[in-house]
């Protein structure tokens, strides 16, 4: 989905809040919410491509005004919630207020019929495809042309297994791109490595 | 517990910490042994998922160059070497090794994934909405502005976790500590330059 959480390149964001030694952590709070939904995924209640689309059907005001961890919960409940596991009124009673979840997710969908393997060097285009349920392929990629610099073992295609849907294992690509590809005239120089599902690419 | 969605109509919205104490009493209810996990996993999340894990995979690198070659090859058996593990479901570690010429950055603008067990948790920055959307696309700007100004012959390569392959950036090591010993060695690897937002 073209959702919020889709933010590579976008363009208004100002100064990185830049600090050395960052705590991970602020607050007890947080360090459970962390564990809450690692626990879940050690449990096979979740899985991580669930877990990352709840946390992107976020209502969009709701995921920028919400911290890193309020987003991790807000998406590990909905689908306890979806999975029922608990209902949300019983979250509210428990929690003593409102508690926002998620919105719905629309279709997931499968592997791509036909895949094509591809090489260290093969140049490649990302399909130009609007996905309405979750997908790994950031936006700023959408129809553009790199070259294949690597390829990872097989992981389960996000686009179903984040529905609950059948999915096959199948390669993901290091994808170099240039910048200047990506954003013409409006980036600085470099190269852009991206990690590419198969059933997102054709040859270029 | 009733199990009609029945909501009350509250107000307002439950403080964070009212909803993270709901979800845990939910899975409670369902995960008989969910407390002593619990306790577990924090432990974990802050005092074993900590930096100073990747910086001895480095040093270690850099004083034997045979485990270096491994490293570079195959990255989550050579980390193994050390004890050090990824879970399960991140099935790749590419290390990027930096070079006078080359300079390695890691992110993720989807969510924010890391190599964690290696790196440590995220930091704020890393996971803020400035770094996310802004260091694929300005990335010697946003480097510069961290305070890593670069030559502007160095070319910079933004790598950005989109799949559960991880990434973690191979320092150079400083000239000054030429002939130091791995353990002091590690003493210097930086969380930060493990990410590519500084050099060391």
């Amino acid at each position: 989905m073209d959702g919020m959480h889709d933010l590579g390149g976008k363009q208004g964001f100002g100064p990185i809040r830049y600090t050395l030694d960052a705590a991970p952590f602020h607050a007890p709070w947080e360090v459970r919410a962390n564990s809450l939904y690692a626990l879940a995924v050690r449990r096979g209640l979740i899985n991580m491509d669930e877990y990352r689309h709840a946390i992107e059907r976020m209502e969009p005001r709701h995921y920028l005004s919400a911290s890193y961890y309020e987003r991790s919960l807000t998406g590990l409940a909905t689908l306890c919630v979806e999975k029922g596991i608990v209902t949300r009124a019983e979250l509210e009673t428990m929690a003593q207020g409102e508690f926002p979840l998620a919105g719905p997710a629309a279709a997931g969908r499968t592997n791509a019929a036909e895949r094509e393997h591809y090489r260290p060097g093969d140049r490649v285009r990302v399909k130009d495809e609007y996905v309405p349920g979750h997908v790994r392929m950031p936006g700023y990629i959408r129809g553009k042309t790199g070259v294949v610099v690597g390829e990872s073992p097989a992981y389960p295609f996000p686009d179903a297994h984040g529905h609950g849907l059948h999915a096959e294992d199948e390669p993901t690509y290091d994808v170099r791109f240039r910048s200047e590809d990506l954003w013409p005239g409006a980036a600085d120089s470099a190269l852009v490595h991206v990690g590419v599902f198969e059933s997102y690419l054709e040859r270029a | 517990m009733d199990r009609r969605d029945t909501r009350q109509g509250f107000q307002r919205t439950a403080s964070i910490e009212q909803r993270v104490s709901a979800v845990e009493a939910a899975l409670k209810r369902n995960e008989a042994d969910a407390g002593a996990v619990l306790e577990e996993l924090d432990h974990m999340a802050q005092e074993q998922w900590v930096p100073r894990n990747g910086a001895r995979v480095v040093a270690r690198a850099w004083v034997d160059p045979a485990f270096r070659a491994r490293l570079l090859a195959h990255g989550r058996a050579a980390v193994a070497e050390l004890g050090l593990e990824l879970p399960k479901h991140h099935r790749h570690l590419v290390v990027l090794e930096n070079t006078p010429a080359i300079h390695n950055v890691i992110c993720c603008t989807l969510c924010s994934c890391t190599a964690f067990t290696l790196i440590g948790l995220p930091p704020d920055w890393y996971k803020d909405f400035e770094y996310r959307s802004r260091i694929v696309r300005q990335s010697r700007t946003v480097l510069k502005e961290m305070g890593l100004d670069l030559a502007p012959e160095i070319e910079i390569r933004v790598w950005d976790t989109t799949a559960d392959t991880r990434y973690m950036v191979l320092p150079m090591q400083p000239p000054h500590t030429a002939g130091w010993s791995e353990e002091r060695l590690q003493s210097v690897v930086t969380r930060d330059s493990l990410i590519g937002v500084s050099r060391l």
